[in-house]
C-alpha cells in the first residue's frame, strides 16, 4: 500500500477572465453539468468555486500519473457535499487509470482565499511504488 | 494573412499568460517549460479554436496537444485547418 498526495493552485480571476472571454464555451470543455450548477452557473461569481473544481482536477491528474491514457478534465468530478467535504468521482479514462494503479479512495480538500483556490487531494494505492 | 507559425504565436501571445514573448519562441520550444499552465492551455485552446475555425475534440484535450508550437500546429493540421507555411 502506497499513499501518493497532488497538490495545485489556481488563480480565481484567470478563471473569471475565462468565463468572460469564452463563456458556455470554456465551462463546457472542462466542467461536468454537475459542477456547473453547484458553482453557480456561469457567471463571473462562479470564478471562486470552478478555481477550486480545477485545481482539484489537476490535483488528482498528478496522483493517477503520467501513462499513455490522459484523462480529460471531466472526467474528474468534483463536487462539496452540503457537510462542506469535497468528493471525487472518476469517470471513463480517469476511472480506468485509477483501477490499473490500484488507486481506490481519493480524499480531497479545496481552499479559497486571497485569490487563489488551492486543492490538495490524498490516494492510496494497492500497489507499491514499484509496481507502477 | 499571417502564416500558421505566426497566427499561433500571436494566440499564446494573447492567452497563454506566458512570462516570455511568445513571439519568439521556436517550433519546439517546450511551452510548459516555458510557463504555459494547465488552465491557459485551455483559453489557448479556444482562442485557436476561434482564429483557425475548427474545434478540437476530447482526444486531443491532452498535455501533449499543447506542448510546443510544432505540436500546435500538428494538431490543427489532424483538424483540417489551413496551416500550410507560406
Amino acid at each position: 500500500m502506497t499513499t501518493r498526495v497532488g497538490a495545485d493552485i489556481q488563480e480565481i480571476d484567470e478563471v473569471r477572465e475565462s468565463l468572460v472571454a469564452f463563456g458556455d464555451r470554456y465551462l463546457r470543455r472542462i466542467y461536468t453539468d454537475v459542477e456547473i450548477a453547484e458553482c453557480g452557473g456561469g457567471t463571473p461569481g462562479a470564478a471562486r468555486a470552478l478555481a477550486g473544481r480545477f485545481a482539484a482536477k489537476e490535483a488528482v491528474f498528478k496522483v493517477l500519473g503520467e501513462f499513455d491514457v490522459v484523462p480529460t478534465w471531466k472526467e474528474i468530478e468534483v463536487r462539496r457535499l452540503t457537510t462542506g467535504h469535497a468528493t471525487v468521482t472518476l469517470r471513463g479514462s480517469a476511472a480506468e487509470l485509477a483501477a490499473r494503479q490500484g488507486i481506490g479512495t481519493i480524499s480531497l480538500s479545496i481552499s479559497q482565499s486571497g485569490g487563489i483556490a488551492t486543492a490538495v487531494v490524498v490516494a492510496e494505492s494497492s500497489l507499491g511504488s514499484s509496481e507502477r | 494573412m499571417s502564416d500558421a507559425g505566426t497566427m499561433i504565436r500571436e494566440v499564446l501571445q494573447a492567452n497563454g499568460r506566458l512570462p516570455v514573448s511568445a513571439l519568439s519562441l521556436r517550433d519546439d520550444d517546450d511551452l510548459y517549460q516555458n510557463g504555459l499552465s494547465s488552465h491557459a492551455s485551455v483559453n489557448v485552446m479556444l482562442a485557436l479554436e476561434n482564429a483557425f475555425d475548427v474545434e478540437f475534440p476530447d482526444v486531443l484535450l491532452r498535455r501533449d496537444t499543447f506542448k510546443s508550437v510544432a505540436a500546435i500546429r500538428e494538431a490543427l493540421e489532424s483538424l483540417g485547418a489551413e496551416v500550410e507555411s507560406n
